[in-house]
């Protein structure tokens, strides 16, 4: 039976516990019954061992890149000719110093706050754009479908860094030219999972269900069909990310990302290559450092595919 | 007595060309006011179709239909959806995965510019016999039967005149079936609502219906009194033919 609270429990609710307030099968209010969806979800994906790590790691960066300034040992710009090319541990440089002498653990702390801002902003632009178009060319079909998809498939059909290359060359470097440039290569697999979504959700009934109740096509698509996309286009982001902090490093290898003296890791790396065979160090952290953040990314994007994915977590 | 629903000349068809398939030929039907009409037939015998084709969710359409005294428009208007409501065959695909019981009556109520919608939620939920423990649950956390309420709640909620149900109690369990059945007679009784109800089930048809219509290869072959069906006198053969295979297995 599903009346298994008795009701007593449900009139005291100041004996109640936090944990009983927030798993009841009985929600009395909207808010308990978010709070208590979010809550079974948070504790789903946190016993999940790696994906705990995962998140620890990026709780890590973003409290790097919020305290950089307490955390740096020195001003990541600061040149010391005398000190240059130290090694690991050296005396005040723990990271060891590049070859204008700048401290290395410096530079990474500060170039947390690089990836972070490359992270959000194409977290921003890539699933919202393929989203639109996506869930737009699924529902409405005919012609829509097809002048969208084409457009797609056309961004599709080049390699990432290539496109985002010639965006940049076309646009001009810079660390804001590449997030855009990374964007407009990033949203065609997110448009092409939106609509692949919205053409099973279309023939559901609960959206026949709510077209009698008279409801639009905006209404449809943004409160119907976009709740159930944006789990899968989630999980796709978190995947990607790792993705996306590499290709704005290459971009910043390549000298058209990031410039200096600019602490982006890519750059880092790609100023390091001249003395990678005598003084390893110089590219090997910063690469450490992406490689620690998109771990990270990943390790997420598989617990949150657990937590989000409805067809794993429709009956708990 | 004025005629709820009126069909005629209406024919449905999916596809074009040489792909086309008409699902309905010719159906005229006629559901005074107040009464239950049932459509039986078998699996794809276009009685579904007909539904869809009423509430305007199939587009390929030919023929006149007429609720209430007035011919539909295409795409149905505001008013056509608080007169005519469905329910639809499984709750389990009818419920949206993420919205709870609240969010989906709420939705309806606002969509058809109700303003006391926290009174009428409960007491819609009273009315299908949900109490307000299962306001803020969602699908996943409802059994069959309760889903199928929430499903008739919502209908409900535009307060319609007319309800067509399909196959409403087919995915259930049998004791369910009965349960939800109940309701729906009560509901009408209550509300004095005009029900279309299409079922291959002979013995829920019979148990609601006033008049059933029986459906084969997507034409009206007959309709009749449902005393008639219950005394087993049909006119048409393969009425016949679908009562002897009813009672062979022990329906009806």
């Amino acid at each position: 039976m599903p009346n298994s609270v008795p009701n007593s429990v449900a009139d005291t609710p100041t004996s109640e516990t936090w944990r009983e307030w927030l798993n009841t099968d009985t929600p009395r209010s909207r808010f308990q019954a978010r709070m208590g969806a979010l809550w079974r979800g948070f504790t789903r994906m946190t016993s999940n061992k790696l994906t705990l790590f995962g998140m620890l790691i990026l709780v890590f960066l973003v409290l790097v890149a919020a305290f950089a300034p307490l955390l740096a040992p020195h001003d990541p710009y600061a040149q010391d000719l005398g000190k240059r090319l130290l090694p690991l541990f050296s005396d005040g440089h723990v990271f060891g110093t590049d070859s204008l002498g700048r401290d290395i653990l410096s530079r990474v702390i500060y170039g947390s706050r690089i990836t972070l801002y490359i992270v959000a902003l194409v977290a921003l632009i890539a699933p919202v754009a393929g989203l639109l178009v996506g869930t737009a060319s699924g529902y409405f079909g005919g012609v829509v479908d097809v002048v969208l998809m084409r457009v797609t498939d056309v961004f599709l059909a080049f390699p990432r860094l290539v496109l985002a290359l010639a965006f940049v060359a076309a646009l001009g470097a810079g660390i804001e030219n590449a997030v855009i440039a990374i964007s407009l290569t990033a949203w065609p697999p997110y448009a092409r999972i939106a609509r692949a979504e919205t053409l099973t959700i279309r023939q559901a009934d609960y959206i026949a269900a709510i077209r009698l109740q008279g409801a639009g096509a905006f209404h449809i698509i943004t409160k119907h069909i976009w709740p159930l996309c944006v789990s899968s286009l989630i999980v796709r982001v978190t995947l990607d990310m790792a993705g996306i902090i590499l290709a704005a490093a290459g971009l910043g290898f390549l000298g058209l990302g990031a410039q200096p003296p600019s602490p982006e890791w890519g750059a880092m790396i790609s100023e390091g290559r001249k003395f990678i065979l005598d003084h390893w160090w110089v590219a090997t952290i910063p690469g450490l450092a992406i490689f620690l953040v998109s771990l990270g990314f990943n390790l997420l994007g598989d617990g949150l595919r657990d937590v989000l994915d409805p067809k794993s977590s429709s009956d708990d | 007595m004025s005629a709820a629903i009126e069909t005629r000349e209406l024919n449905v068809w999916f596809g074009k060309g040489r792909d086309r398939v008409d699902a309905v030929r010719d159906a005229n039907l006629i559901v005074p006011q107040g009464t239950s009409h049932g459509i039986v037939g078998e699996s794809g015998s276009g009685k579904s179709t007909i539904l869809r084709a009423l509430v305007g969710l199939v587009p390929t359409v030919s023929g006149e239909m007429i609720i209430e005294g007035t011919s539909v428009t295409t795409p149905r208007n505001g008013a056509f959806y608080k007169t005519v409501q469905m329910v639809f065959q499984d709750p389990y695909a009818s419920l949206h995965p993420r919205h709870s019981v609240d969010q989906v009556l709420n939705e309806t109520l606002k969509l058809h510019g109700f303003g006391d919608r926290e009174d009428r939620v409960l007491q819609l939920l009273k009315d299908v016999g949900l109490g307000e423990a299962f306001r803020f649950r969602f699908p996943h956390q409802l059994s069959g039967g309760q889903r199928q309420r929430v499903a008739i709640a919502r209908a409900l909620a535009p307060q319609p005149d007319i309800l067509l149900l399909d196959e409403p109690t087919s995915a259930l369990d049998v004791s369910v079936q009965a349960e939800i059945l109940n309701l729906l007679v009560d509901l009408r009784a209550e509300r004095s609502l005009t029900y279309v109800m299409v079922s291959h089930d002979l013995a829920v048809v019979a148990h609601l219906c006033g008049e059933v219509s029986v459906m084969q290869n997507g034409v009206i072959v007959e309709t009749l009194p449902v005393e008639k069906l219950r005394r087993l006198e049909a006119d048409h053969d393969y009425t016949k033919h679908l009562l002897k295979a009813s009672a062979d297995t022990g329906h009806a």
